[in-house]
């Protein structure tokens, strides 16, 4: 039997750190049952009917954005959106004023993106509603890494055993600690897999294995995600140049071909075709990257429905 | 707890052979009925009712169905630690113009059917939903609901709770009354 709590112990989500292995199998059965709704020919259900979400985006966002309001509207709460570029945030407006005065308009809940890290934490600290962080910096995005432990064990059954690797840009990406701290927790091993700068220094303590050549970490894993050189957080050059990065650390049909079995490709989004992955590899019968878009929605659902039975 | 039995032995399964022989009166073959257990408790009877029937009429195609209600309750964030943890939904047909017949185990409040009434729709809209109980608790509705078939009436008051056992999951088929020591 596996471990699965009644209730989340949190009441906020803001990183998969505050979260016991409970929690987690709690949420991946739940949104086993919400998939199931999202696949009928009424995806609907009145759950969430008195209760009203904001969206909060102060970093763009397409994928997460979109299926957290589909998430939402599928529980049937109300939801209003709002995006820091077209806001008063560029009148210099404060994070916690501005969250206030939609809380004024009697929000229940906050699903925040933000691009510093953090920021969920320091707000669940200083207002009443339920906080989801959807991304924050380079820190955490753990509806992403419950999607990708869903996607997991919907195609291998399960993910205790299994042998992840995380490839592409480590150090500024959130989907990595969060993908790590999760697998771990559900009993994965985990590799990271990219060039020396940036992969962050004494990441070994969080008991991941290091590697620096794709094809050994390929040939290691039954599952590679491939992570999105995050160009916008770069300050600094950290490889000479991207078609360099490509040579080395790109994924294509050529490589996977080479390996001497057959393993599953993941990808958070966006894509960035033809540098870490191609086209080829990115459409093929061993990418699971669509699935993991239809799973998100489930995820997001009941994250959003468990935390709001859960309100104290 | 005081713990009384009101239905167990032959006259338990007496009790789910009548209810079977007034489904077959309304539904003949079941050629367009389709039997759906509310989750968790009604499915036993449900696969019970099935069972039987099929043993009756000699078909072995009658349509059925579980039924969670979770999503659709109106008790959520209104209680202390109200169920949250859903149960599995297994209607892979659509219910469409057919004939519904809704089964659970014990009929107090009807909210669990009010819930299940607007749980049913997204499958379809039935020409007809009716309501099958074993027990129905008299006098304690807080709906305008009321069963077509029922295996007992009871009368009971708010704090006693009413329990069916089942052969499959505590080795016993029985209808119990539980009451509190210091009524």
């Amino acid at each position: 039997m596996t471990e699965t709590a009644q209730q989340l112990s949190t009441r906020h989500l803001l990183g998969i750190k505050d979260l016991s292995k409970a929690d987690i199998n709690l949420i991946l059965e739940t949104a086993d049952t919400f998939k199931d709704v999202i696949n009928r020919p009424i995806k609907k259900v009145p759950s969430l009917r008195d209760i009203t979400i904001a969206n909060v985006f102060f970093e763009n966002s397409t994928r997460t954005r979109l299926s957290f309001e589909l998430a939402e509207k599928r529980l049937s709460a109300d939801v209003i959106n709002f995006a820091a570029s077209s806001s008063s945030v560029s009148k210099g407006e404060t994070l916690i004023d501005t969250v206030n005065n939609i809380l004024a308009m009697k929000v229940d809940m906050i699903v925040m993106r933000h691009p510093y890290p953090g920021a969920g934490v320091f707000l669940s600290k200083h207002v009443k509603a339920q906080i989801i962080n959807a991304g924050d910096g380079a820190h955490e995005h753990p509806t992403q890494a419950l999607l990708d432990a869903f996607s997991i064990r919907e195609k291998f059954g399960e993910v205790a055993g299994k042998k992840i690797a995380i490839i592409g840009d480590i150090l500024h990406s959130r989907v990595a600690l969060s993908n790590i701290l999760c697998l771990q927790k559900l009993g994965a091993e985990v590799m990271v897999c990219g060039p020396t700068t940036l992969i962050p220094k004494y990441i070994q303590s969080l008991g991941v294995k290091v590697e620096h050549n794709l094809i050994k970490a390929l040939n290691w894993c039954d599952a590679a995600n491939m992570l999105r050189i995050q160009l916008e957080r770069q300050d600094i050059n950290y490889f000479p140049s991207l078609r360099e990065y490509s040579m080395l650390y790109g994924l294509n049909k050529t490589i996977l071909d080479t390996l001497d079995k057959e393993i599953t490709i993941m990808h958070p989004g966006p894509i960035n075709r033809g540098v870490e992955i191609t086209s080829d590899v990115a459409d093929s019968k061993h990418s699971i990257i669509l699935d993991q878009v239809e799973n998100g929605v489930a995820i997001r659902m009941a994250v959003l429905y468990l935390l709001a039975g859960s309100r104290g | 707890m005081q713990q009384s039995i009101l239905l167990s032995g032959p006259k338990f399964q007496i009790t789910i052979q009548r209810l079977c022989q007034q489904l077959i009166e309304n539904h003949h073959h079941f050629e367009n009925s389709v039997i759906i257990g509310i989750q968790p408790r009604g499915i036993y009877l449900a696969k019970r009712i099935k069972a039987e029937l099929q043993r009756l009429l000699n078909i072995k195609s009658i349509l059925s169905g579980e039924l969670d209600i979770t999503f659709y309750r109106d008790d959520f964030r209104r209680k202390e630690n109200g169920p949250l943890v859903p149960n599995s939904t297994n209607i892979n047909f659509v219910i469409e113009n057919k004939k519904v017949i809704l089964i659970d185990d014990v009929l107090w409040t009807g909210r669990t059917i009010r819930s299940a009434l607007d749980a049913i729709q997204a499958f379809g809209r039935p020409q007809s939903v009716e309501l099958l109980v074993l027990v129905d608790r008299r006098f304690s509705r807080h709906l305008p609901i009321e069963p077509n078939y029922i295996g007992i009436q009871v009368d009971s008051i708010n704090s006693q709770r009413v329990i069916v056992n089942w052969q499959e999951t505590e080795n016993k088929d029985q209808i119990i009354l539980l009451t509190e020591e210091n009524q």
